[in-house]
């Protein structure tokens, strides 16, 4: 097997502001979000050669071609929960990768607001025997976090600190981020003492619900000198999907997410990455809760197992740490549209790595990752992308 | 001899109390939580029933209630089912009366008698409203009986029995009244109760060639704690060494199961050589005469009536919504439901015979060495259980606020996730046991769909 390591190259982006885009529908996200990628690229529509359509509640890539008037370009709809826009952008690289076509577009959107929900619901409309519990997002991240509170001995008191910390360092990145849905600081004691959704998590511990949309064109290395000189190259994917065994084995420990873990490791094979906590200069994850992205330090390599709570304390994934994480904000900033998430994770590891993030910039950036987590504790598709400046 | 080989019961842990806001009276009332009914009282009595038998020697399963959920759908093919009894059995249920157990019971001798089974299970469960505040809302409650009736291993021999119809308009419920009705109060007793209670009794009496000092104990329905100690003392029984108590201000009249209970209560204190007289009361009378044997001894121990009595908890408020009724959400796809029965009904799981792996639901493919269809059934329904980890929802559209959400491990190996009912905040925490108990997740599209969900022990 080959590795994607340098074999591909983002020539360009957007990111259109994340919130509730009341005024705004799917076709207007994109136009904003791939729109602002062509101007960024130097390009226009129809230099695209094949694009890539990263939705949850579309269906079909004609969506997309309606919105940018592509013309009978092939166009692939992607979806695979929340790890959807990685899954596309990952595949979209291997399409690049392989010479079939050298000017390709991603896209994501997701336009959640439509549904009058205030909070992720977890969707699913196949009929069924309708004896499943009713468990929303918040509920099945909870069981995580009370099964980790319980194993590494920490209070509730101590857990509900920890994670709250996590949520104060992602709100004061989203206060710097002109992008973001929530662009507001706030305190650890408005964090602990929030309205309880699923104990132990309270509101600010979940990621709301946005509508959004992001864009990224790719070609391959020796074609992007054309387009600008910052381009950045793709270092390794990784994408793992579960097929329920943490529900069904009864020895799973619900503290770690053996998809993570896998994705991660496929990613830092390919990318050459032996020491991650030490090689990566910063992080763009998936935060749909505080408890998430706390068990996702520990199963992409970064804190030990169960010692988390020890780097979390020190500001380890501060802006001004040694890792930092969420730089833009993360999910709890931006919200979570399904789609449109994973490549607006890219987007802010771009404009790191161009030295572009204003206020968020941090000093050594030179080789990022964006993790993504579709699912539930039990199983989940798992995707990890790592991305490198040009040499 | 027929006779009953077992028995088991079934009370609600929430009780009206002292401290009931809206209550307020020293009498404790059981009350069916707002996921419980009539069908899900019967499955947890017969489980307490079959507790530690076989259920595969059971021909027969009678399911009777005045308060069904379904008018045209079987609830005794359901009850089987959650039981987990064998497929190619005799399903029936009997209602419309409050002496239906004891005309299940008829039923039952009489099969086992013919040679047409070997062992029946008769259920008995009801959840009658009154209306609030009324003589019949203080003197009754909701609860359910199980007994296995066969002709080896009998506890108790049915000797004889005695039965009056009488058509009456005393005590009734017409389609959709949610209310018992009933007509003059001075009526209902003297034209009903005090006159055909006492028929059956003594036509069984005369036919057995009995006194009154014969009866060890007499079990017999009554309308509250009055008029049944003025039945004992005309029947010429003494009150205090010779009549069960009739349990009002504890358990209080459970409906079709009211005599069972009683009886199963006095079969609890029980020897060998007791002759008991039951009667019920209803459109007629039924009267029983039993004789307890010495295998009582040797049957194994089950909650029963006074486990469940004494397992409680008194309700700081009167519910809205008791018995089942006033759930909402999406009725089932029929086609999927049916197909997921056995994993749904009788909690089937399956362990892999390669592995050993317990899995829930059962895969095709053994998640754990993916050997293919090569697994055997396991019932998880009556394994012991705790909780490996939980959520508490807020959010949820649910009747009970916060929903508790839960990962159980069974002994034995499995594991699958539950709701968890009848719990205190506190209860719901890593590591706690629990055992599971079939419930009402809602009734909607004219649909009532069940499944099972984790309650703290009722020991």
């Amino acid at each position: 097997m080959e590795s994607i390591k340098d074999r591909v190259a983002i020539v360009g982006m957007g990111c259109c502001k994340f919130g509730e885009r009341w005024d705004t529908g799917t076709e207007d996200l994109l136009v904003e979000s791939c729109y602002e990628a062509f101007e960024d690229a130097g390009i226009e529509s129809k230099d695209i050669q094949a694009a890539w359509f990263a939705t949850q509640n579309q269906m079909s890539g004609q969506v997309l071609a309606q919105a940018i008037k592509t013309e009978y370009i092939p166009i692939t709809r992607i979806e695979n929960f929340c790890a959807t826009g990685t899954d596309a952008m990952m595949n979209a690289c291997f399409a690049v990768a392989a010479g079939v076509y050298d000017l390709v577009l991603i896209a994501g959107v997701e336009k959640l607001k439509d549904s009058g929900v205030g909070f992720l619901t977890g969707g699913g409309g196949q009929p069924s025997s309708q004896v499943m519990p009713p468990v929303p997002p918040p509920a099945q991240f909870a069981l995580a976090a009370n099964r980790y509170f319980h194993d590494y001995g920490l209070s509730y008191e101590e857990g509900k600190k920890l994670l709250a910390m996590i949520d104060v360092k992602n709100h004061h990145n989203g206060s710097l981020n002109p992008k973001a849905h929530f662009q507001r600081e706030i305190t650890l004691e408005q964090a602990i003492n929030a309205p309880m959704m699923a104990f132990p998590l309270g509101l600010y511990d979940c990621c709301g619900v946005s509508d959004g949309s992001a864009a990224a064109i790719i070609t391959r290395p020796e074609l992007a000198k054309n387009f600008r000189d910052d381009y950045i190259l793709c270092k390794g994917f990784g994408l793992a999907v579960g097929g329920l065994q943490g529900m069904l084995r009864d020895y799973y420990d619900f503290t770690h997410f053996d998809e993570t873990v896998n994705a991660a490791r496929m990613a830092y094979e390919a990318a050459g990455i032996k020491n991650p906590r030490e090689e990566v200069d910063l992080a763009v994850v998936h935060d749909c809760f505080s408890i998430t992205e706390l068990i996702i330090y520990e199963d992409m390599g970064w804190s030990p197992r169960g010692k988390a709570k020890e780097d979390i304390e020190s500001g380890f994934f501060t802006l001004e740490g040694g890792l930092p994480v969420n730089t833009d904000g993360g999910l709890k900033c931006f919200g979570h549209p399904i789609g449109a998430s994973g490549i607006r994770m890219i987007y802010e590891i771009y404009k790191q790595l161009q030295d572009k993030a204003g206020p968020r910039q941090i000093k050594k950036a030179d080789i990022g990752v964006t993790q993504n987590l579709g699912g539930r504790p039990g199983s989940f598709s798992g995707a990890v992308s790592i991305w490198g400046r040009r040499d | 001899m027929v006779g009953i080989v077992s028995y088991g019961a079934y009370i609600p842990r929430y009780r009206l109390g002292k401290e009931t806001a809206g209550w307020g009276l020293p009498i404790e009332k059981p009350v069916a939580n707002f996921d419980e009914d009539s069908i899900t009282m019967a499955v947890a009595a017969g489980m307490d029933c079959i507790n530690g038998s076989d259920r595969n020697t059971v021909d027969a399963l009678l399911f009777a209630t005045t308060t069904s959920p379904y008018i045209e759908k079987q609830g005794a093919a359901m009850v089987a089912a959650a039981i987990d009894l064998r497929r190619n059995i005799l399903t029936n249920d009997a209602t419309n009366s409050l002496r239906a157990g004891t005309l299940a019971m008829r039923s039952a001798l009489d099969s086992i008698a013919a040679g047409t089974a070997k062992q029946v299970m008769v259920t008995a469960a009801d959840c009658r409203m009154g209306i609030p505040g009324s003589e019949f809302d203080q003197t009754s409650g909701d609860g359910a009986a199980a007994l296995l009736f066969g002709d080896t291993g009998v506890i108790a021999n049915v000797v004889d029995s005695y039965s009056v119809s009488d058509e009456l308009l005393d005590v009734w419920r017409a389609e959709g009244d949610s209310v018992v009705r009933t007509w003059e109060d001075r009526f209902v007793l003297q034209v009903g109760y005090l006159k055909v209670l006492p028929e059956a009794i003594s036509g069984l009496m005369q036919k057995c060639n009995l006194t009154p000092k014969d009866i060890t104990k007499a079990v017999f329905y009554g309308p509250n704690p009055r008029r049944h100690g003025e039945m004992a003392r005309s029947l010429g029984l003494d009150p205090q060494s010779q009549v069960q108590d009739p349990l009002f201000g504890r358990m209080g009249n459970t409906g079709t199961a009211y005599a069972l209970m009683l009886l199963i209560a006095a079969l609890e204190e029980a020897k060998a050589g007791d002759k008991i007289l039951m009667a019920s009361y209803g459109d007629g009378a039924d009267a029983y005469l039993l004789e307890v044997t010495s295998e009582i001894e040797k049957l194994t121990p089950r909650r029963g009536v006074k486990g469940h009595l004494e397992s409680k908890r008194i309700l700081p408020n009167r519910p809205r919504v008791a018995g089942g009724r006033g759930l909402d959400g999406a009725p089932p796809s029929a086609s999927a439901r049916w197909r997921e029965r056995a994993e749904i009904d009788r909690l089937h799981g399956a362990k892999c015979k390669s592995c050993g792996l317990v899995q829930y639901p059962p895969q095709r493919v053994c998640t754990k060495c993916h050997s293919k269809d090569n697994w055997e059934t396991v019932r998880l329904s009556d394994k012991k259980a705790k909780i490996f980890t939980f959520s508490l929802d807020y959010v949820a559209p649910s009747v009970d606020i916060p929903l508790a959400i839960t990962i159980i491990d069974f002994e034995g190996g499995g594991r699958g996730l539950f709701m968890m009912t009848d719990r205190e905040l506190e209860e719901v925490k890593c590591e706690v046991p629990v055992e599971m108990s079939f419930r009402k997740l809602r009734s909607s599209g004219g649909v009532h769909n069940y499944f099972w969900k984790a309650i703290p022990p009722r020991d």
